[in-house]
């Protein structure tokens, strides 16, 4: 699915490339951004503005906006929950809790046993630890998952945060 | 750290949906009631600060690439050394100490899996300590991109 430019032809697939390597950094924050990003790329604004509208529709990119660090804004207290639920509720599971308003990421991982017997992790981005511990409280009754083993990892140290960088490298 | 009114409204409105159109500044100015140029420059101070990691798309991570959550088991009084050679390694996008005996947790990405397991290969091999390795198998959430509580904040 190579995006197309406006007169219907195809678009170099390096400078497609070299438009999400210098996406993956961000957009510049020049009065026209995508014209500067045409300039890096040796595409055209308008190839670059529709490259982007296109990868928004077909979900590559999720979302276009500003990226927070929390941390810096206050939500320190950061809590990795892990579970282990049965196979067959994972799922179901996994989908419900996704929807509590303070999970932030929700996603299956597979189980590594015998160190590693968790397979759903929930995260919970909030401001003191107390309130997190509350709010998986209030999690744990409003799911019924007072006999699922469960564990919770609250970050100490962030040494590293940033987007991921799949085609521009380090 | 505190924000103004102005700040908090920028982060409220464009968390999503930044305009992809020739002037986007200028158009989130007329929504703010502010110039362009200020947006511009509250954005490139945002992001000095530290509030914003960058203005920009967060990709699909798997169509973006290859990326998995890896975990490693480090003595205590080892963990920022250890910590170090990990963000060394190539593709590490998040790097975090964690309360576990598995207590440094990082995401590594890169072109493809086989890649990727090559990078994993040769770090685990370099720090000689026990890794977990858990790929997605099913994202039912994944993004980051939620209403800031300010009046949560300290």
């Amino acid at each position: 699915m190579m995006p197309e430019t406006a007169a219907g032809g195809p678009v170099s697939a390096w400078a497609l490339l070299r438009l999400r390597r210098q996406l993956e950094l961000g957009l510049p924050l020049t009065p026209r951004p995508y014209l500067t990003l045409a300039e890096m790329t040796g595409l055209s604004e308008q190839e670059v503005m529709s490259a982007i509208r296109q990868w928004q529709s077909q979900g590559l990119i999720k979302r276009l906006g500003l990226v927070v660090r929390h941390r810096t804004l206050g939500y320190t207290a950061n809590a990795m929950v892990v579970w282990d639920i049965p196979d067959e509720q994972v799922q179901s599971l996994g989908q419900r809790l996704a929807r509590a308003p303070f999970v932030t990421l929700c996603y299956q991982r597979p189980r590594q046993r015998p160190d590693w017997p968790y397979n759903l992790f929930c995260m919970i981005h909030g401001v003191d630890r107390q309130r997190v511990l509350d709010q998986l409280t209030t999690l744990i009754a409003d799911h019924g998952l007072e006999q699922i083993p469960h564990d919770v990892l609250f970050s100490t140290k962030a040494y590293r945060q940033r987007g991921g960088r799949y085609v521009s490298g380090d | 750290m505190r924000l103004d009114t102005t700040d908090r409204q920028l982060i409220n409105l464009y968390q999503r949906e930044l305009p992809v159109c020739e002037r986007p500044y200028e158009e989130m100015s007329r929504q703010l009631g502010i110039a362009e140029e200020e947006v511009i420059e509250r954005l490139q101070s945002l992001q000095d600060s530290q509030v914003l990691s960058r203005v920009g798309p967060v990709f699909e991570h798997s169509r973006a690439g290859a990326s998995l959550l890896a975990a490693v088991a480090v003595p205590e009084e080892q963990l920022d050394l250890v910590a170090a050679r990990v963000n060394r390694a190539p593709g590490v996008n998040h790097n975090y100490a964690r309360e576990h005996i598995y207590n440094l947790w990082f995401v590594m990405t890169a072109p493809d899996e086989d890649t990727l397991d090559d990078r994993l290969d040769e770090l685990e091999h370099q720090l000689r300590l026990p890794m977990l390795r858990l790929p997605m198998v099913e994202g039912y959430h994944i993004d980051l991109g939620f209403d800031i509580d300010w009046e949560a904040l300290p």
